[in-house]
């Protein structure tokens, strides 16, 4: 059967198993939306194309699935461009269709043409511009088998008009064949037996864990393993919902606000078990003091992560599912071993704890003024074990991934390799779309939310009962408090001088406003939000000045930490 | 240190922006750069002059077989190899200097392609190093225009690179 182009594309969505796209329309697109006008795929409107890309990775982050976007050609497709690099440095699986003017017209900077292969080149896993509708089937087999397989990723599709409206044969192929493309899932044993051999030789080992475990759906084979080797565990910013925080042996995160006791477990460990992580500068400080007594374990798909900032003992090219469970077995084939490295750690275990009572991970409780602190407390208290926390970035993200109690995996949305604000309020979204029966919160700042808060009008059209937590300090909190700290209080452009009546911005959408501002109007503030079946905004107004600790200044070691103000 | 590394790459539109684009966007460091297509005609064959020591050598090398477009990466630095390149030379030339020019062309069994009563236009193929020292001979007649290919490079022995 002949199908136009645009039809090519919905149908192959369909046997990609696509049930929900995110997107905007457009002159570029226009055919495609109307095949989508009667389609079965449930197209969600956001308000500007780049929530449409953080929805369809929020979505992506807690289902597992590839998340998939489509936009117009030009400036629809030019402002999806952040979302895409955000999803690309967390190695997000997500298919994005772009329009493109017609073919014809191609490099004549024709009206709302713009050259997105080019653009999107350093900030997607691989793109295409599907000219030929021979092509097209193939080009969209190949996207999502390259977004999901491996290690993950933005693909982008660009689509010229004339090409959607071009008719073909439809055939869709059932495999790809991708001569330069073939991602390592099986950990080389002998490596795996190398590892074994690292660890049970080790006096002290701490496992460092990144979002790569999350990626890998490998959350049950660590955990395993940590209760065989009684290992204890730091998780990046990624990685927090991948470990339950709850556990004895979670340290919590690493780095530059990292906990104390994890901070210092790396640098005095013997042993550094790197899963899925890569080495981040905000994770490892200044790099040649980071963990330089401990050999190192580095474990991941992606063969350009090992080696690039550090030297590896042994490097494990793999899936983790795979290597884990691979070296999970072995070690359980010497249980004698195995007794013996709990046996000779727990001394180190002991050092930990005190590490831990020493200084703990805490804040200056006060009764007169909202501690940000306070606030992602109670809602950690007071939210399911499943629900889903998505954040902005700045002071409130860090405090998120400090105070919330994780407990279950792919339930923290957060932008960590970029750092995109913007990106709490429309990933929320996406996960509500995802999982419509589940609490869904947006941890944000009042800076942050700003630079999305036109999405209030998607949660409202499409009811997602999304609750908002702003923190408000009316600063860009964490530039305030570099300020603070490094530029003797030069407080330069990071006052928000205007107050925002947060709750008539709310009202005006149609969504729920609710503030607090006393410490005791709290918990009543969330209950209440939580109770609510519709969209909730709840402006906290939090003590000013606050700031994230512990702290490690910019080039310093790790365990050089600010602790207290 | 300089490494001279070849990639069989799929024969597409904006390959080379993604190979080029690696290297600025990484800050590697690119000296020369030759394409080509291959027998197979899906693929190119792209060889590379790069410089760098060992741990970027390694990113450089595991970065382009991250490319979906990247079939095979050869580094031949560590190998037998053999180098070639070829460059167009025009040299100014009068009767005092023609006998000279044409004793340095032989020498280096280079070739005159093309003449006229001020200039001889000179093809030479080699290593780089030959024709570096060919420039160095005819650079007192004064040298016009030069066009170097960069070098391309192939293993020695029976066994081929193929993707």
């Amino acid at each position: 059967m002949e199908l136009t182009g645009s039809q090519i594309l919905l149908e192959s969505l369909r046997l990609e198993g696509v049930d929900t796209v995110f997107g905007y329309p457009g002159g570029a697109v226009i055919n495609i939306y109307d095949d989508l006008y009667e389609s079965p795929i449930n197209h969600i409107l956001t308000r500007h194309e780049q929530a449409a890309v953080h929805a369809a990775d929020g979505y992506a982050r807690c289902t597992g699935k590839v998340g998939v976007v489509i936009a117009t050609s030009g400036p629809g497709a030019t402002n999806t461009v952040t979302g895409i690099a955000t999803a690309y440095m967390d190695s997000i699986p997500m298919v994005v269709i772009t329009g493109q003017v017609p073919t014809p017209l191609i490099g004549n900077d024709a009206f709302q043409e713009a050259d997105m292969c080019g653009i999107t080149r350093p900030c997607t896993k691989h793109n295409y511009l599907a000219n030929d509708i021979r092509d097209l089937a193939r080009i969209i087999k190949e996207a999502f088998y390259i977004a999901r397989t491996g290690r993950p990723g933005p693909v982008l599709i660009d689509l010229p008009k004339d090409i959607q409206v071009t008719k073909h044969k439809f055939n869709y192929p059932d495999k790809v064949n991708l001569r330069g493309y073939k991602p390592t899932y099986g950990g080389n044993i002998r490596q795996i037996e190398k590892a074994a051999k690292l660890i049970l030789e080790a006096r002290k080992p701490v496992l460092y864990v990144g979002g790569g475990i999350t990626l890998a759906a490998a959350e049950d084979e660590l955990l395993k393993l940590v209760e065989q080797t009684r290992i204890p565990v730091t998780t990046t910013l990624m990685a927090m919902a991948a470990f339950p925080q709850r556990h004895p042996l979670a340290l919590g995160m690493l780095g530059m606000h990292g906990t104390f006791y994890a901070n210092m477990s790396v640098t005095e460990c013997d042993l550094l078990i790197a899963v899925g992580s890569r080495f981040d500068d905000r994770v490892t400080g200044r790099i040649d003091s980071f963990a330089e007594k401990a050999k190192v374990i580095h474990v991941d798909i992606d063969p350009t992560s090992i080696g690039k900032n550090v030297e590896v003992d042994v490097p494990i090219v793999g899936d983790l599912k795979d290597v884990l469970g691979k070296l999970h077995g072995f070690l359980n084939q010497k249980p004698e071993l195995v007794e013996d490295l709990v046996e000779a750690t727990d001394e180190w275990r002991t050092t930990i704890t005190e590490w831990k009572e020493r200084h703990p991970m805490t804040y200056r409780p006060s009764k007169s003024t909202i501690k940000p602190q306070f606030v992602i407390e109670k809602i950690s208290e007071m939210t399911d074990e499943n629900a889903i926390i998505t954040t902005e970035v700045g002071q409130h993200q860090m405090w998120a991934a400090q105070f919330f109690t994780f407990r279950q995996p792919k339930t923290f949305l957060t932008s960590g390799g970029l750092g995109t604000m913007g990106f709490g309020l429309p990933s929320a979204l996406g996960a509500q779309v995802a999982y419509p029966d589940r609490q869904v919160i947006d941890i944000s700042g009042d800076g942050s939310f700003q630079m999305n808060s036109q999405e209030l009008a998607t949660l409202v059209q499409y009811q997602l009962p999304v609750k908002i937590a702003i923190l408000n300090n009316n600063y860009l909190g964490m530039v305030r408090q570099w300020q603070q700290m490094f530029f003797e209080k030069r407080y330069s452009q990071t006052v928000m001088e205007l107050p925002i009546d947060f709750i008539k911005l709310a009202e005006a959408y149609g969504a729920t406003g609710l503030q607090a501002t006393k410490v005791d109007e709290v918990e009543a503030t969330i209950k209440q939000a939580l109770e609510i079946p519709g969209p909730v905004l709840m402006n906290f107004k939090v003590s000013r000045e606050e700031n994230v600790l512990p702290m490690v200044p910019a080039g310093k070691a790790i365990h050089e930490m600010v602790l207290a103000s | 240190m300089k490494h001279t590394i070849s990639v069989l790459v799929e024969n597409e539109f904006g390959v080379l922006s993604r190979i080029s684009g690696l290297f600025s966007g990484r800050g590697f460091n690119i000296e020369s750069l030759s394409v080509a297509p291959t027998m197979d005609a899906d693929l190119s064959r792209m060889t590379l002059v790069t410089r760098g020591d060992d741990r970027i050598l390694e990113q450089i090398t595991k970065q382009l077989n991250k490319l979906i477009s990247t079939i095979k990466v050869v580094d031949f630095t560590n190998g037998e190899y053999i180098e070639r390149e070829l460059a167009l030379i025009k040299v100014s030339t009068d009767a005092e200097t023609r006998a000279e020019a044409l004793r340095v062309v032989d020498i280096f069994r280079a070739k005159v392609i093309d003449v006229t009563p001020k200039s001889y236009t000179v093809e030479i193929t080699g290593a780089p190093a030959k024709i570096n020292g060919i420039l160095e001979l005819l650079r007192p007649m004064g040298i016009k225009e030069v066009v170097r290919s960069g070098p391309v490079v192939i293993g020695r022995g029976a066994k081929g690179v193929v993707g």
